[in-house]
């Protein structure tokens, strides 16, 4: 335990070091106060509107960058330290493989909770200080949600980088692999749905449609976000998933267990790697 | 901790990758306080040897013991408190400063932080320790690197090239540290190609060459081993020498060379020291480095000589 906390505080000091939780508050807050205060701005107005529609167009714009983010932050985590010599290194160390990936997961996911958490939360205070028509007794909620649900997705993509990193021998490789990723999750697979959809003319099961978003961790964030917000007009896949009532806890859940497959899976991928 | 076991014992060790074999048959016995040196060409099987017994790889056949247990097992884990290891071309974390690097390896090993100042300074590194690694040079890497693997006083160290990238200055302070080491027990495995200086330094040798060992025991044992000439080198006017002596001389522009052999060395001088005309002498006894080349070039001769052989025969 002791040697995963050691390894997980490195890491985290690794992450203010060179300025990636920094970065990462920064994007987040700026893009959750610019959203809240403009977003609006269509309908010809400024200033600090619906909380709901402010959440759901986060969540929108969260669900391209947590993943981008998690997978830049954590893709050469093994395959870096290889490079550089520290990995032989410290495997004469009395540490075993697992606490080593355990202890940079947990500290880079520390790095990517607390940027979430400053980042989205300064926007859920300034919308509390300068909003007329939101309380602070409506804004927890959502916002709680909403920042937990988000750094869900960036733990799930942080383990996901370590399944490519422990997988391969190259950084550059990890890299492109990495990218590569983001594009399924993110854009691919909802477009290959919408697909199916167009192409069979709706005559899909309906039953089974909802359950198929559940295959992506990107779209049950979404679902979590906007299942709490049911009064939105939806467009696109959402939707359709929105005829089947997921309760938001069950997709927290379906989150969790998104986090435990890829972490399960860089563990014995890592365990086999060569030295 | 029974004295008279061997700190690291490896019986009939062979390790394959990928069907090619990287070490062959190689049996080794390490005692306590004993400074090895291991030598050879890239490839020779080195750094595979020094994984074998860091427990990072596992042997394809034979046995490796290592403060008598078997390094690959995870029970073996908290041996590695004991254990020092430098490798290769380390560059450790760019954004940390050096103090902070040795800190962390501290942490890992269970060491007090405090330690980690006073090694920094043995490695001369006190005052850069608050600056980051990435402004360090290679020599500086490597002394991190050196206190590094010297945390927690290891009863076993193993040093891959560990003066790569040091000033003579460092190297001399190097392998003095090494020596008072020895003195408190600590037993050294020294890899190396860079030979000169080293011999002084090491109880016994061992020379790899494509995964087969080739020579191993003392420099002296090397020596009669190899067999080699000691070198006198003359200097002077109109040298009359003895007949058995003359029929071995050759100039060359050092003045009269001379190569005798080692058991005939002080015979020699008693005879060549009243020779008049004689100005200076210089002696040269077969350094390691020459030895290491003997050893490696007659591994090869006997490749080249079947090669040969199986030529004329065609």
């Amino acid at each position: 335990m002791n040697a995963i906390l050691t390894v997980a505080n490195k890491e985290f000091h690794d992450g203010l070091r060179n300025r990636w939780v920094l970065s990462i508050c920064i994007i987040f807050s700026v893009l959750a106060i610019g959203l809240a205060y403009f977003g609006a701005a269509a309908a010809g107005k400024v200033g600090f509107t619906s909380l709901s529609s402010t959440i759901v167009s986060l969540a929108s714009l969260a669900v391209f960058i947590i993943p981008l983010i998690a997978l830049m932050l954590a893709y050469d985590g093994v395959v870096g330290e290889d490079e550089n010599g520290t990995l032989l290194l410290l495997m004469t160390y009395p540490l075993s493989r697992w606490q080593l990936l355990l202890g940079k997961m947990v500290g880079q996911g520390a790095v990517m909770a607390f940027s979430t958490l400053i980042g989205f939360g300064s926007s859920a205070v300034m919308m509390g200080i300068f909003s007329g028509t939101t309380s602070w007794g409506e804004l927890i909620g959502p916002y709680a949600v909403f920042i937990f649900s988000a750094v869900l997705l960036g733990w799930i993509f942080i383990a996901i980088s370590y399944v490519i990193s422990a997988s391969v021998s190259e950084k550059s490789k990890a890299a492109g692999i990495a990218l590569i990723t983001w594009f399924i999750f993110v854009l691919v697979f909802d477009l290959g749905m919408l697909g199916m959809l167009v192409g069979t003319q709706g005559n899909v099961d309906e039953t089974l449609f909802p359950y198929l978003l559940l295959l992506n961790p990107t779209d049950i964030f979404r679902l979590v976000n906007i299942t709490y917000f049911a009064d939105q007009n939806l467009t696109g896949l959402m939707a359709i998933a929105q005829q089947t009532q997921f309760s938001t806890l069950s997709l927290l859940g379906g989150l969790l267990v998104w986090l435990t497959l890829p972490v399960t899976l860089a563990l014995a991928i890592f365990n086999r790697r060569g030295l | 901790m029974n004295d008279a076991m061997n700190i690291v014992e490896l019986q009939q060790v062979e390790k394959q990758y990928q069907g090619v074999s990287a070490l062959k048959q190689l049996s080794l016995e390490l005692r306590q306080g004993e400074v090895l040196g291991l030598f050879g060409h890239n490839g020779a099987g080195k750094t595979t040897t020094i994984k074998l017994i860091l427990g990072l790889i596992g042997a394809t056949a034979g046995q490796v013991r290592v403060f008598g247990e078997d390094p690959t097992q995870s029970e073996a884990r908290n041996l590695r408190r004991k254990l020092g290891f430098l490798q290769e071309n380390v560059s450790f974390y760019d954004q940390l400063t050096g103090l902070e690097v040795l800190q962390y390896f501290a942490r890992l090993k269970g060491v007090p932080k405090k330690s980690c100042l006073s090694l920094l300074d043995q490695v001369g590194l006190s005052e850069a320790g608050k600056r980051r690694v990435k402004t360090y040079s290679k020599g500086m890497r490597q002394r991190l690197g050196l206190a590094q693997a010297l945390l927690g006083e290891p009863k076993l160290l193993l040093l891959d090239e560990p003066t790569v990238g040091l000033d003579p200055i460092a190297t001399q302070d190097f392998y003095r540290r090494i020596e008072i080491l020895k003195q408190q027990g600590c037993t050294v495995i020294l890899c190396s190609h860079v030979l000169p200086g080293v011999e002084k330094y090491i109880d016994r040798a061992l020379i790899l060459g494509q995964g087969n060992l080739l020579a191993e025991g003392s420099i002296n044992d090397l020596r009669h081993q190899a067999d080699l000439p000691a070198t006198f080198h003359l200097q002077g006017n109109g040298l009359a020498l003895p007949d058995h002596l003359a029929a071995k001389a050759s100039q060359d522009d050092m003045g009269t060379r001379l190569d005798v052999a080692l058991g005939d060395k002080m015979s020699a001088i008693q005879q060549l020291i009243g020779l008049p005309g004689l100005e200076n002498m210089d002696i040269h006894l077969p350094s390691l480095e020459d030895l290491y080349t003997h050893f490696i070039e007659s591994h090869r001769g006997k490749g080249v000589g079947q090669n040969m052989r199986q030529e004329a025969a065609q």
